[in-house]
């Protein structure tokens, strides 16, 4: 480490701040556009897919475990649990499955 | 409005923060471990996370600061790993008052993580902002202190525990988009288009000579764009809220 690590906080923090706030504090009211809307309104359901998988995959000690964690959400929230039921119902699985002796690595 | 249900949609969004806080402190504890690794002190790593509220920059901004490098260099990484928030950013504008003021707008925007903008956009129209404040208040100092005990004892927190809590925003992710996919088959659609781009992104070769970091704008501006222009949202189902 050699630059000023408050300097680094602060560039990127500043960065990111304005890439956050200049859209959503100067697009004031509905846009023209019906097929820009259209997308603004796919954006929240595709992002969501798609930082869901492949990672979910690896965001556990292993892939057996996350998928169990995987199907288990999906179960969960096909039944229309509740944001928290639905994640801790998936860790509580992921953490069941890796007692099973082979699974994951500790 | 009555304070008391004031209080209550504040209240909505702190409880939906729970989950959030959750998987933040699965990650953020990670890049505790991994930013006094490379000598950063546990209170700026703390201060760090406070300031940016973002995994993936703040990850990959780590070999820059180890590195030595340029604060010029650092900025143009940030920009490029956390393009995808101006997208979310456009689409919240279209989900609150117009009349909402700037103060507010910015107060927002600064815990517009990925977790936080999808509940919020995903909130009926049109957002309250205590929806959202709730939110942050509660998945911040889950962020922060992730960040902070990481850091300061790495090894404290039995490994089952983080690797059970790595599902816990996965989850999250699929408690939000399930019920609304279940319900209109267009946005079953466009999730399922998604994920299979966002999988042939990561493995296909040729195309997984992208960079990581633009793996979800070119999967969100190519799936996105294909939806609206073939399944457009109707002009009562826009207005429709999705409780």
């Amino acid at each position: 480490m050699s630059g000023n690590i408050y300097i680094y906080m602060l560039v990127m923090a500043l960065v990111t701040y304005l890439i956050r706030m200049i859209p959503f504090t100067f697009i004031r009211g509905r846009i023209k556009s019906r097929t820009l809307r259209s997308f603004l309104y796919y954006v929240p359901y595709v992002t969501l897919g798609a930082m869901t998988v492949p990672a979910v995959f690896y965001a556990t000690n292993s892939p057996v475990s996350a998928a169990a964690g995987f199907l288990t959400a999906l179960f969960l929230s096909y039944k229309n649990k509740s944001l928290l039921t639905v994640a801790a119902g998936a860790c509580i699985a992921v953490f069941l499955v890796e007692l099973i002796p082979g699974v994951a690595v500790f | 409005m009555k304070s008391a249900s004031r209080f209550q949609i504040w209240k909505k969004g702190a409880r939906h923060g729970i989950p959030v806080a959750l998987g933040y402190f699965a990650v953020s504890f990670a890049f505790g471990i991994q930013a006094a690794g490379i000598g950063i002190s546990t209170v700026q790593a703390a201060l760090l996370s406070l300031l940016n509220l973002t995994s993936a920059g703040q990850l990959a901004s780590l070999d820059i600061i180890a590195a030595g490098g340029s604060y010029l260099t650092l900025a143009l990484q940030q920009f490029v790993v956390n393009i995808r928030y101006m997208l979310m950013s456009a689409s919240l504008s279209q989900n609150v008052e117009p009349s909402l003021s700037t103060g507010k707008r910015m107060t927002i925007a600064y815990g517009l993580s990925d977790e936080v903008f999808a509940l919020s956009a995903l909130y009926p129209k049109p957002l309250d902002p205590l929806y959202t404040y709730g939110i942050i208040s509660v998945a911040v100092p889950g962020w922060t202190v992730g960040t902070l005990l990481g850091a300061a004892m790495g090894q404290i927190l039995p490994a089952r525990i983080v690797s059970a809590l790595g599902l816990a925003i996965y989850g999250m992710f699929l408690a939000i988009i399930i019920p609304d996919a279940k319900k209109s088959r267009t946005v079953m659609a466009a999730v399922l288009a998604a994920m299979a781009g966002s999988i042939a992104l990561r493995y296909c070769p040729g195309l997984n000579l992208i960079p990581s970091n633009y793996r979800l704008i070119v999967v969100t501006l190519a799936v996105g764009f294909v939806m609206a222009l073939i399944a457009p949202v109707p002009e009562e189902e826009e207005k429709e809220e999705t409780a």
